[in-house]
């Protein structure tokens, strides 16, 4: 016996144009039914008082037998001599849209099917369009219900015409456009006497001609982790190989984060020992070198690595019930990688049943059957490939509300490869050499610059309010952030100095020494120092990073310090229990040039920190990284 | 990659995503061949072992052949056997003369409810295709079920590019349906391939064998000369006869078959 191959084949069409009972007679002209399901059907008609319907056959559900739509994709299969048929019977009504994705989704060919009666309709070219969109290049067109328009070929060409312009705007060329009656069994398995005008091939004769996908294996390897096992002493990156070829003792690069390993067997059970696995295999395999690897990586070789990045462009279809707005965070999903991602911008809005160009700015949002031109942008660089170069690298879905809402395609496009930037190699030719992480790429991880908010001001004028305010707010904005104060460097890095000049010069020495590291770690820190000298200043800003260094002078008068004096600590300076209290007896140099000055005898503590958030947003501080 | 290969790796891909997605998971072992083939199948994808409990749900109706695989294969395979048994509908007589979906409900659907409960598990990975019912062929390969168990049949996530919907809310647990791009020829070609371990029940014997296993009062053997994988697979290509046929409780009414699987039936 021979194996038995299989095409799966998706049939779509405008609703009511006869799907259902196409396939019926399908499954009756390739005696595939059961013995006794017509005689079934026929009963279960009669007790309803219905004719006949072909369309029970797929309807298998009660709820469908009464509202006469098919509901949710069914798969079925019939034979040919030549192989066995999955058949996809997906609905047409608008309502299921994505049940006639999700069923096309999975098909190598497609059946689409206008009624002669009513010609293209918007269904007809929504299916169309996303057959396009969904990759699927197989695809014959059936004219259907032809005994009603009199089996007249003037029908059929002025249908073939129209529909066939509607196709060539986006590039499909159907292999066939063939005159049928489902319900009669015209030009299905034998040919049509009624249509002698056609002389292309009938339905099964069609089908016959397609061809079954093979998984790419010449193409550049992607092997995406989808699990790590360790279920004995062996470590096993398990995944399924979704093009290309992998052999022992390949180098692999692991994207993102660019770790290099070889390949030191490949686990197979129940026999082992192979030294080579191929696209569309889940295999296991174990490395020399045990490096962390995590699920959502994808190994490739070295001289042919995916892209990394954190935005790209996509078309995207949404189904969701709810609109996906611009901005809104949702989960990502492309091969095993999971990710939290938004909409940056609509570029394109497409009507799929005119191909019309909506106004994208008209709103900021898809809504539910929608089809769009986006960029898409990702918490986390994330690796994949341009959907037109590799298919299953190149495409992803949308989880909203733990459903799966929406898919896309990534639009052909140069991208800039991350890699350089975050490692400091090319995509091209990787090569791991110092995997030297820079401060840029902590600042695009973080989403915003590192930096300094340097507040100088009296003793009393609110600089540790103001500090711990504007940490919070910054916290709560998702940056990274933290205060350095006299409460956490006195009683430890600076726990040797006292408060003559020369030691509070080294104090504020080493604050910004330690200001400069955390900025450099990508961090906007604030410090709170009464920092009297303009010269220690100035040699705090000289040690940063043009740009870095924000002065923000924390004006109050200092009788008004003194009345407030939180601390107790004007008293006690009055009093000559402390000596070199600034404003007492130590002067006290306000800046000549701040970037700002609060005046907090006039404003509250959020007035204040609300005009250094300001500020720190003119800035572009925590601005989108573009590419 | 012949087609066999195709659905061998089609079908290891989903039980691995099922088993990193879904906590406490655990597969209905039934020992007929669609569940020998899962079996068989999650040894391939997780290096020789099984990683997850195999819940065998049994009656006090079930066929010897089959218990004495069971216990066998879980010595030699190294298996988490779980046996669920609703003892309670038992003690009060429990039985198919009481009516076949009854009987059904009772031992097997009530059955699985409790052990799902008592065991708290998340995922349960089940033997179904899509070529057995029409109601099969509207399946998932990730479908969720609430807490009642229903299947809500209308209004299923998409499932495309094999993304599967695995964030679960709470109250639900997922179905997992490995084999559902299967059919019952596949299964017959593939477990000669493998030469999978199956009850001899499958193979004709005096003229009669048995297409689809269920408890002894509701499962009839089919009149068969086929007592090789060739010539099952040789029948199957022939017959116009369904694989539940032999299944006594389907026949009870139109849609009998339906409201079972919608009440939380595999």
């Amino acid at each position: 016996m021979t194996a038995t191959e299989q095409l799966k084949i998706v049939i779509v069409g405008h609703v009511d144009h006869g799907k259902s009972t196409f396939v019926g007679r399908l499954f009756h002209d390739t005696n595939s039914l059961p013995d006794g399901k017509v005689e079934k059907i026929k009963a279960a008609c009669e007790r309803r008082g219905v004719p006949f319907e072909w369309a029970f056959l797929m309807d298998g559900l009660q709820a469908e037998r009464d509202q006469n739509i098919t509901i949710e994709t069914a798969q079925i299969w019939f034979r040919t001599p030549k192989r066995q048929y999955v058949i996809i019977d997906a609905p047409g009504h608008k309502e299921f849209l994505k049940n006639m994705i999700t069923g096309a989704a999975s098909a190598e060919a497609a059946l689409l099917l206008i009624d002669a009666t009513e010609g293209v309709q918007e269904q007809s070219r929504r299916h169309g369009y996303l057959l396009h969109l969904l990759g699927i290049r197989q695809i014959a067109v059936l004219v259907n219900k032809m005994d009603l328009k009199g089996y007249r070929e003037e029908t059929f060409r002025a249908i073939e015409t129209e529909y066939r312009a509607f196709l060539k705007q986006f590039g499909v060329e159907p292999t066939w456009f063939i005159p049928i009656s489902a319900y009669h069994g015209e030009n299905i398995a034998r040919p049509s006497a009624a249509m002698p005008w056609h002389h292309g091939p009938t339905v099964l004769e069609t089908l016959d001609s397609f061809s079954v996908a093979q998984p790419e294996q010449n193409l550049p390897l992607r092997f995406p982790i989808q699990d790590v096992y360790r279920f004995d002493d062996r470590r096993i990156l398990a995944g399924r190989i979704e093009s290309g070829t992998l052999r022992v003792g390949d180098k692999l690069v692991f994207s993102p984060r660019n770790k290099v390993s070889v390949v030191k067997s490949i686990e197979t059970w129940p026999v082992g020992g192979r030294t080579e696995a191929k696209a569309g295999e889940s295999v296991g395999i174990t490395l020399t070198e045990q490096i962390y690897v995590e699920r959502g990586q994808i190994a490739s070789h070295e001289t042919d690595a995916p892209i990394e990045s954190d935005v790209f462009q996509a078309k995207l279809f949404w189904l969701g019930r709810q609109n996906l707005e611009v901005g809104r965070k949702v989960k990502l999903k492309l091969t095993t990688t999971e990710v939290e991602c938004q909409i940056q911008s609509i570029e394109k809005r497409i009507d799929a049943s005119t191909l019309n160009e909506m106004d994208p700015n008209a709103r900021g949002y898809i809504a539910r059957n929608d089809v769009a031109e986006v960029t898409v942008r990702t918490k986390h660089p994330v690796a994949f490939d341009n959907y037109d170069r590799l298919v299953p690298t190149g495409r992803f879905v949308i989880v909203d509300g733990r459903q799966v809402c929406g898919g896309g395609i990534i639009s052909k496009g140069e991208y800039p490869d991350r890699r350089e930037v975050l490692s400091g190699i090319k995509s091209t030719n990787i090569t791991w050499v110092k995997g030297e992480v820079t401060r840029e790429a902590r600042e695009r991880r973080n989403r915003h610059k590192g930096g300094v908010v340097w507040l100088t001001g009296l003793s009393g004028a609110g600089k540790s309010t103001i500090a711990t305010e504007l940490e919070r707010e910054l916290f709560q904005m998702g940056l990274h952030t933290y205060v350095l104060d006299g409460d956490n460097v006195r009683h430890g890095l600076s726990a040797n100095l006292g408060f003559a000049p020369e030691d509070r010069t080294e104090n504020i020495r080493r604050v910004a020494e330690v200001a400069k590291l955390f900025a450099d770690a990508g961090v906007l820190v604030v410090t709170a120092f009464i920092s009297p000298y303009r010269d220690d200043r100035r040699l705090a800003r000289s040690i940063m990073k043009q740009g870095d260094f924000v002065e923000v002078y924390v004006n109050a008068p200092v009788e008004v310090c003194e009345q407030r004096d939180p601390k107790g600590l004007y008293k006690k300076a009055r009093a000559g229990q402390i000596k070199n209290f600034t404003g007492v007896s130590a002067p006290y140099e306000p800046p000549e040039a701040p970037e700002l000055v609060v005046h907090t005898d006039r404003q509250t503590v959020g007035e204040s920190v609300a005009q250094i958030i300001d500020y720190l947003k003119q800035q572009h501080i925590d601005q989108d990284f573009a590419i | 990659m012949d087609h066999l290969d195709k659905l061998e790796h089609q079908s290891i891909f989903i039980l691995r995503e099922a088993f990193h997605k879904i906590e406490r998971l655990a597969m209905l072992w039934s020992v007929g061949k669609d569940s020998q083939t899962i079996l068989w199948l999650a040894r391939k994808a997780f290096c020789g072992h099984v990683p997850f409990p195999c819940v065998f749900m049994e009656t006090s109706f079930d066929m010897p052949e089959l218990i004495a695989l069971r216990d066998r294969l879980t010595q030699e395979w190294k298996l988490n056997l779980v046996i669920a048994r609703n003892d309670a509908a038992l003690a009060q007589g429990m039985n198919h003369k009481l009516g076949r979906v009854t009987c059904c409900s009772a031992l097997l659907k009530e059955n699985l409810k409790q052990i799902v409960e008592k065991e708290n598990y998340g995922g349960l990975i089940v033997g179904v295709r899509r070529d057995e019912d029409p109601t099969r062929a509207k399946e998932r390969y990730f479908s969720p079920r609430d807490k009642h168990m229903e299947w809500n049949v209308e209004d299923q996530p998409p499932e495309l590019w094999d993304q599967f919907n695995t964030d679960l809310a709470g109250g639900t647990h997922l179905r997992v349906h490995p084999l559902l791009h299967w059919t019952e020829i596949n299964i017959w070609e593939y477990a000669q391939r493998e030469n999978i371990p199956n009850v001899p029940l499958y193979f004709a014997q005096n003229g009669r064998r048995y297409r689809s296993l269920g408890c002894v009062p509701c499962t009839f053997s089919i009149e068969s000369q086929a007592d090789t994988y060739d010539k099952i697979r040789e029948e199957l290509r022939t017959t116009t006869q369904s694989e539940r046929s032999v299944r006594a409780q389907d026949q009870e009414s139109e849609d009998a078959f339906e409201k079972l699987r919608r009440d939380g039936y595999m």
